[in-house]
Formats: C-alpha cells, structure tokens, sequence
C-alpha cells in the first residue's frame, strides 16, 4: 500500500448528511430471512395434513400436490409484501423450476421401485433356463425369448455395424458432393422413423421375397433393427472419426502411406474406443425395442434357435404378451412379465454403462 | 448521480485462491479512474467486484468492505440486483443483445426496472442515452434494426448507451476498446470524457496511453509471480504515475522494462 | 490418386500405381456402398410400404365397425386424430416441465451437479417402452384412477374432462402422462445442450443491467433459445407421434373421435392399432393397416422436416458474431 493511497482515505470521513440520500435510492432491500422456504415448506406440509385430517381424507399423492401447491402460493405473497414483485417472481421461477426437477424423479422412481418389487418375485433360476413350452399357469421362464433377443439383436448388431462404420468413413474422408449431403438428411430422416414403421417395412419387405407364410422369422426381425440401428452407429461413428485431428492423417500421407491405409491403421484405431462405445449404446437402445418385432418375429412358447424359419419369440414381446394375453391365474404372467422388464432394465443400464466405461477408459489422449 | 466509491482491504477469492489482496483505494466521483497493469494482475476481478459481478462466476468471494458513498455493498441486507442497477458496466466485448433491436437494447434495462413509463418519456430516454453516447445521428434512422447490424465500435457506443439509459450513479469499463480499430477508440475515448460530467467512470485498459489520455487518476495493479495474488501497487493521480512514480515497479511497467 | 502416381516412388514394386489404386479404389467403394445404401434402404421403406399398401389404398369397403362401410380415409381418420390429439397432450404436459427441468441443471443447479443430475434425467430415455407400458398399465393407472375421478367431479364441464369417468385409470390421460415421461428426456437433453451455449457476456450484459436470474432468462436465454426449443418440442412430437408399445398396453382404445381425455373409450393411435391388429390380421386387412402405417411415416417424416428446418434457419437470426 502506498502512502498517497492511505492519505487519500483520511482525507474522506464519511459525511453523515449522505446517509439519507442513499436510504432514498437504497441498495439495500428487506429480504426474507435464509431458511424463510424451508419453514414454509414444512408450515404448509403441516397445514395440509390438518386439512386431511379435517376433511378425513388421506393419500400421499393428495398431501404433497395441496403442500406444494400451498407452498408455492404461500411462499409468492410473503416474498411479494417483504421483498417485492421482482424478487417474488425470481423466487417464483426458482421455485417452479426446482419443482420440475422433482417431478421428473417421481415417475423414475416408481418405475425403478415397482420393478424391482414385482420382478424380484421371479428373478430365479428357472426364468433363466426354461421356456414356456407347456407352461400353463405358474413356472415356465424366458430362456426362449432371451435367446430370441440374444439371436435378432446379434444379428442386426452384424448387419448395421459395417453398414453404419463405412458411411460414416464414406461422410468424413470421402463425402463432401450432394450426395454426403443427401445421406446426412437421410440418416437425419431415418432417426425419427417410428419403429413401428421399420417393422412394417421389414415385414414387407419379406413378405414379397418369402411370401407371407414364411415371412415372419427372427431374421425379419433383425432387418427391421437394422433401420433403427444403423442411424445411430452412423452418427456417433461419424462423430468420433471427425474428432481424429487431421495432423494425424497428414503425418500419414507424408509417410507414403495410402488413404484406406491410413483410415484402417491410423484413423480408425484411433477413434475405436469411441466407435465401440456408439455401438454398445446403439445396442442398448433397439434391444428394448417391442413394436417392430411384434409384427416381423412373432411369438411362440418354444425355443427357435434358427432365424431363418419360423417364428421368434423376443424378451420385449415376450413381456408384451405375458401381460396383454395372461392366462387364469393371472398373476404367475403378470409376475413373469415384471421380470422380463426387470431383465430388460438391467441389460440396457449394463450396456449404457459399458459405453460410458470404453469411451472413458480407452479414449486416446489426441480427443479433446 | 455520480458516487463515491472506496475500497477497505478488499481481498478476492476464487475458491481457495487468493485472487487479488488488501487493495485500499477512493473513487472520486465525476471522474474517470484507471487501472493498468499486467494481465492477470486481478485489475479485471477488482472492478467486477464493484457491481458485484463475480457472483455471477462460481465459487468467488470477496472480503474487506466496497462502499459506494458510505454503503457496504457486500453488506448483508444489500441486494447484487440494486447494486448493478446503479453501477453500470460496458465490457471488453461488446455485447448488443443479438435478438433485440437497437431501441429495445437501449431500453432493455428501463425494460426490467420500470415497465410503466410512457412511451413518449420512453422515447426521450432513448434519444438522451444515444445522444450521450454519440451515436444519435448514426442510427436515428434505423432504431429499429437489430442490435448487431452496427460496426464494433458502434455496437459499444450502443452498449455504453444501454448502460447510461438506467442513469446508474458509476460507470464501469473492463477494457471497453480492447476489440475496436483506433477510430472506433477515439470515438469511445471523447465519449468517455463527456461522461465524467455525470458519471464516476473506472476503466480498466491494457493501453498505457489510453489511461494517460482519458483518466485522473491511475491504479498500478501487479502480481509478483504465477500463483500470487494481484496487488496494488500505486495509486496515484495519473500525471504522477505516468512522470514521477513512487514505486519502482510502477516505474518499470511505465518505461516498458517491467518482465 | 492419379496425381499421386506422378510422385517419385521409393521402392517401385510395393508403390506401383495398379497396387495402390487398387486398394484405395475397393475401400473407397465400400464406403460410398455403404452410403449409397442408406440412399436405397430409405426409398426401400417408402417403397414396399407404398406396394403394400396399394390395395388398400383405393379400396371402398373396409368394415368401420358401426355398420357402414367405407375406404382408407374413413378408417384412418379416428386413429389419425387419436394420434395428433394425445401427441399434442404429451406435449404440453411434457414441453414446460422439460424446459423447466433443463434450467434447472443449467442454470440453477451447482456447475458440478449438472452433469450428474442430466445422466439421471436421461436414465427415462433408456428405459424400453415395454417397461413404460407395463408400469402404466399396472401403476400409474391405478395411482392416477383418483385423478380422473377428482377431474370428472369438479372440472366435468370442461370437454376435456367429460364423460364417464374411467373405473380403471386405462385413459387418454394415462396414455399422456406416459407419453410425456417418455419424451421428457429428448426435450431436456436438447434444451440444456442450448441453455448452455448462450454467450456468457450476453448473460452478464443481462445481470449487468440489474436484472434478476429469471429477467435474464426471459432477457437472454429464451430469444437466444427459442429456435432449440421449437426443434427440441417438434422432435419430441416426432417420437410421441410414433410411440407404439405404452399406447398399446395402457388405452383400451376404440376407433372413436373422443376428446374426453378420462373416459375408459379412448380414440386409439396408428401405431397402437397396427401393434395390436397386425399379428391377427391376415389379407386386405394386413395391406390396410400397412396403409396406415405409411400414413404414420409420412407424417413424422413432415414434423421431423420442420424440426431440422427450425434448427437450419436458426443460424440466420441468432445473430452470434
């Protein structure tokens, strides 16, 4: 500190007449007191447990919507006669905007917790290596239709994986006419057919090849994936190669060595870890696919090892039928279906997870 | 209008680092303030500081006290919205907003802090804020083209202008000619000679010559090494920094042997 | 290539022009093979569809269920409006709590959080829809049965809410509430994508103002967004357009014009009526409901197109320089 900074400031008392001024134009603004929305969080919780009380009614879902609600109407009038319209509406807008958060949980939640709940009951040994080949009430498993999905989703994994990887080396190295820009709106299109309409197509599609008694197989089934799938492994792989800095692919081609050489020795090897990762969670995405394989792999009670011939049951209709065409007693399929979605959960959220883990941990230093 | 603003051992945090230490110092007010010094010197930091900006980034923290003509403004009871309707900014970028057009950027914060005004008192705000900032005549024509169709030098005589639309009592300047061409500066430097009629103006600038054109007093502001915390070194009137340092350092940096 | 055989080469037989060429020449073709072949699969899908759905298409004499008889048109139109009318409601259930939640972890949410709690919200996306139709059927309708009770008693005047209330919960509003679950994450990924991308100093000339966060939001961040959450709303319409499996299972659905969203008679969707007709469904029936299935694609292909259109367009008007 210098000594003609510290003379200045004793230079400049406050003068006490500018205290008025500044109360005038203030700064300063009343403000609610820190845990102000706690405590009316809890008030208002209180009051509408009273009023279920009062009124005799109860019911978690009644309380919490009439405590929020309470919370929210409540909270705005006191921060609008203490601190203000503006400061009210800020707090307003926080509070709604938290409350959306939340709102979103619920639904996860109970999902997670009544799949859990009800597709423990039959998460054993049998549901693993049985099929329902003269199954009529309680037992029986879905060996056959994890099999089913094992065989299409396999399958359609072989069929879209090089399709997908070569166009999107074709849209980084090669494309750059009408026709790259024609395939990325294409691949665009593709993304949002609905997966209904890829089963359709595959159904189709095979029906004009096979005829319609032969149509229907798992191979059918794998075609109508391959629609939903190969957009996806385009464009995360299109994505990842596009990340490889070109410094590479220069210090490639000074070397003499050809384009497809260095796409296949240098581009792609550097780009794997983030090309497997697309393709795993590519797989996650169609394996819970339902509406597509219903129409184009059918249903039936018995392993069908073959894709060729014959009708395929899948995990996901498999789930579909348990609980759309139950037997008597229901329960047995009801609880078959809740840990076929059980099942279902647990592969995705692996296979979500096994991306996240490759690309994490085999990610080359050169990516960003 | 026009504040006085003073700084009691001010020390800046961004999380645990010690940002900028014990800087004591008087703003008068009707005038224009410099402060130089090498980048990452936490110049930038103190005058953010000033509107309580750095808020807006994550995890910094200011101690010591920032009176604004006696008023703490770090003081509990006080409310950051209040404090930067009065302490206005101009940035190093200009910053037009890019959806509104040059009348709504104007009145953009009368917009937020006083919704009733009529139109014709709306209209005479604008025409006195673009006036004050010389651009008038450049755009009265075409108020109601977008924001960012002006040249950089214009888009932040309009910012400028957004700024003194609220008539804040301080101005606050973070390196406002940084991203112009030398025409454009000089046009900002007379403008900021004219706003010191109304106006506490603090700049901070990279430009020596800029600090010893458009201010009366000067703040040195320097860092002893990687990880040290900025200081302030001299703060003096500008001719005595710019002809006859106190401190060696300051004398350094002026005749370009500092580093 | 050719301009590289020019090139002095160092050893003449491994980099002799035929050799090399050679290579490059079958791996280039793989790659435009493969491209071209999207090309062919998609005008495949338009195609077999159309050739399918030829015979239906000017046929007049499909069974509408009330006696009467009549062609595509007539048939498709209860499923068309089942379609659009509960796309539309997952929409605006869904559109103001995704935003919502996206300003939440952008803007709200403490910078380290952000990224956590956006990998809670996509775990909805990674859900099946079998699984959404499960836990519709079996739990949210039994949770929301109260709800439609408690609409019909008190807001029954509204059309929305008229009608014999639901014994079961298995509604058009349960269908929507599913739907809008579903959706959430596609609205709240892209949103945030957006809300993180408005230039800082746009968001300090905002505060700089004296603006509160929610001013600067409505300041800075919606005009900057506003293009994002067009496409982000019309890509999630895209997939609730299309969504087969939760409408299947939760709706008891009927080829009715309903707009009574809690009644147990819901208009039913294309997609939901070709999952549950198709396995039984054999000769013109089978073409019909292809018929309608492309009715299906040529709409979601139109509201993906304006989705990519907004997202075209925006550059021009977002004014980043």
């Amino acid at each position: 500190m210098s000594n003609s900074t510290s003379q200045q400031l004793r230079q400049h008392e406050p003068a006490p007449t500018d205290l008025e001024r500044l109360f005038s134009d203030s700064l300063t603004a009343a403000r609610l007191p820190r845990f102000t929305s706690l405590g009316l969080l809890v008030l208002s919780f209180a009051v509408a447990a009273l009023f279920d009380v009062i009124t005799g009614h109860n019911g978690l879902a009644r309380l919490a919507v009439i405590g929020v609600l309470l919370y929210l109407i409540v909270h705005f009038i006191v921060a609008r006669a203490v601190e203000g319209g503006r400061p009210a509406t800020d707090g307003l807008a926080r509070d709604l905007v938290t409350l959306a958060f939340i709102v979103a949980l619920i639904p996860l939640i109970s999902l997670i917790f009544e799949t859990l709940k009800q597709g423990l009951v039959r998460f054993d040994a049998d549901y693993f290596t049985k099929s329902m080949w003269g199954v009529i009430n309680t037992g029986g498993g879905a060996a056959h239709a994890i099999q089913g999905t094992l065989i299409v989703t396999a399958l359609s994994t072989i069929i879209s994986v090089p399709i997908g990887l070569f166009t999107a080396i074709y849209l980084v190295e090669y494309g750059h006419g009408r026709l790259s820009r024609a395939i990325t709106l294409l691949v665009d299109v593709m993304t949002g057919i609905p997966s209904i309409v890829a089963g359709l197509f595959a159904y189709s599609l095979f029906v004009l090849i096979v005829g319609v008694a032969q149509a229907r197989m798992g191979f059918t089934g794998a075609v109508s994936l391959c629609v939903l799938m190969i957009p996806y492994v385009v464009r995360s792989a299109e994505e990842m190669l596009s990340l490889v800095p070109n410094s590479l692919r220069e210090a490639s081609y000074a070397l003499g060595v050809t384009k497809w050489l260095t796409i296949v020795r240098i581009v792609i090897p550097t780009a794997l870890s983030g090309i497997v990762s697309g393709v795993v969670i590519a797989i996650a995405r169609v394996i819970g696919e339902t509406a597509p394989l219903l129409i184009t792999a059918g249903f039936v009670n018995w392993k069908n090892p073959n894709p060729f011939s014959g009708e395929m049951t899948t995990l996901p209709v498999f789930v579909y039928n348990q609980v759309m065409v139950p037997g008597v007693p229901q329960q047995p399929f009801y609880d078959r279906a809740w840990t076929g979605a059980l099942v279902l959960i647990l592969i995705v959220m692996v296979l979500n997870l096994l991306g996240r883990f490759i690309s994490a941990r085999f990610s080359p230093k050169t990516k960003k | 209008m026009a504040k006085r603003i003073e700084l009691k051992k001010l020390n800046i945090h961004y999380g645990d680092f010690l940002a900028v230490k014990d800087v004591d110092m008087m703003i008068e007010p009707r005038s224009v303030t410099a402060f130089i010094g090498p980048s990452g010197c936490g110049k930038s930091t103190v005058l953010r500081s000033l509107n309580r900006m750095l808020e807006v980034t994550p995890g910094a923290r200011v101690d010591g006290e920032v009176l604004l003509d006696n008023v703490n403004l770090y003081d509990k009871a006080v409310d950051p919205v209040r404090v930067r309707r009065q302490v206005g900014m101009v940035f190093q970028q200009p910053n037009p907003f890019p959806t509104m057009s040059i009348r709504e950027n104007v009145l953009a914060g009368i917009q937020l802090n006083n919704k009733r005004m009529a139109h014709s008192e709306k209209e005479e705000v604008l025409e006195r804020s673009l006036r004050s900032a010389n651009l008038w005549n450049e755009v009265k024509d075409r108020l109601d083209r977008p924001g960012s169709s002006l040249s950089g030098g214009q888009q932040q005589r309009l910012c400028i202008a957004r700024a003194t639309a609220v008539q804040p009592e301080v101005l606050l300047m973070d390196e406002p000619c940084s991203a112009l061409d030398p025409i454009s500066t000089l046009a900002i430097e007379d403008l900021i000679q004219e706003l010191k009629e109304d106006y506490t103006v603090v700049i901070v600038t990279h430009n020596m010559q800029q600090a010893a054109r458009v201010s009366e007093k000067t703040g040195f502001f320097t860092i002893n090494g990687t990880g040290m915390p900025g200081h302030l070194v001299e703060f003096d009137n500008t001719e005595t920094i710019f002809s006859n340092p106190k401190e060696k350092q300051t004398e350094d940096y002026i005749t370009g042997r500092f580093g | 290539m050719s301009s590289q055989t020019a090139q002095p080469a160092m050893t003449d037989e491994s980099l002799s022009p035929s050799s090399k060429s050679h290579g490059d020449s079958v791996f280039k073709g793989l790659s435009t093979g493969s491209g071209v072949l999207i090309v062919v699969i998609l005008a495949a899908v338009a195609i077999f569809l159309i050739v399918q759905a030829a015979p239906a298409l000017t046929h007049q004499d499909f069974p509408l269920g009330d006696g009467s008889n009549g062609g595509i048109l007539s048939y498709v139109g209860p499923y068309l409006f089942g379609t659009l009318y509960s796309a539309v409601l997952a929409l605006v259930l869904a559109v103001p709590i995704g935003v919502g939640i996206a300003l939440f972890i952008a803007l709200y949410a403490p910078r380290r959080f952000a990224s956590g709690l956006g990998y809670v919200i996509d775990l909805l996306a990674a859900v099946p829809s079998v699984v959404y139709g499960l836990w519709g059927l079996q739990t949210l309708s039994l949770i929301l049965q109260p709800v439609h009770r408690w609409l019909g008693d008190y807001l029954g005047f509204i059309p929305l809410f008229g009608g014999r209330v639901s014994g079961t919960g298995r509604s058009m509003l349960t269908a929507v509430v599913v739907l809008a679950v579903m959706v959430l994450p596609i609205i709240t990924s892209m949103c945030r994508e957006v809300f993180l991308q408005v230039p800082d100093r746009q968001i300090e000339a905002s505060y700089a103002l004296g603006a509160t966060r929610w001013e600067m939001i409505r300041q800075v961040v919606f005009p900057y967004s506003q293009s994002g959450i067009i496409s982000a709303s019309m890509l999630a319409l895209g997939r609730a357009l299309g969504e087969t499996m939760a409408v299947a299972m939760v709706l008891s659905a009927a080829r009715v014009v309903n707009f009574s969203i809690i009644t147990s008679t819901s208009s039913g969707t294309i997609a939901s009526n070709i999952a549950l007709s198709f396995p039984e469904a054999t000769g013109l029936t089978r073409n019909l409901l292809i018929a309608t299935g492309l009715v299906l694609f040529v709409i979601t292909f139109v509201v993906n197109f304006i989705s990519r259109w907004v997202v075209a367009r925006r550059a021009d008007f977002s004014g980043a320089n």
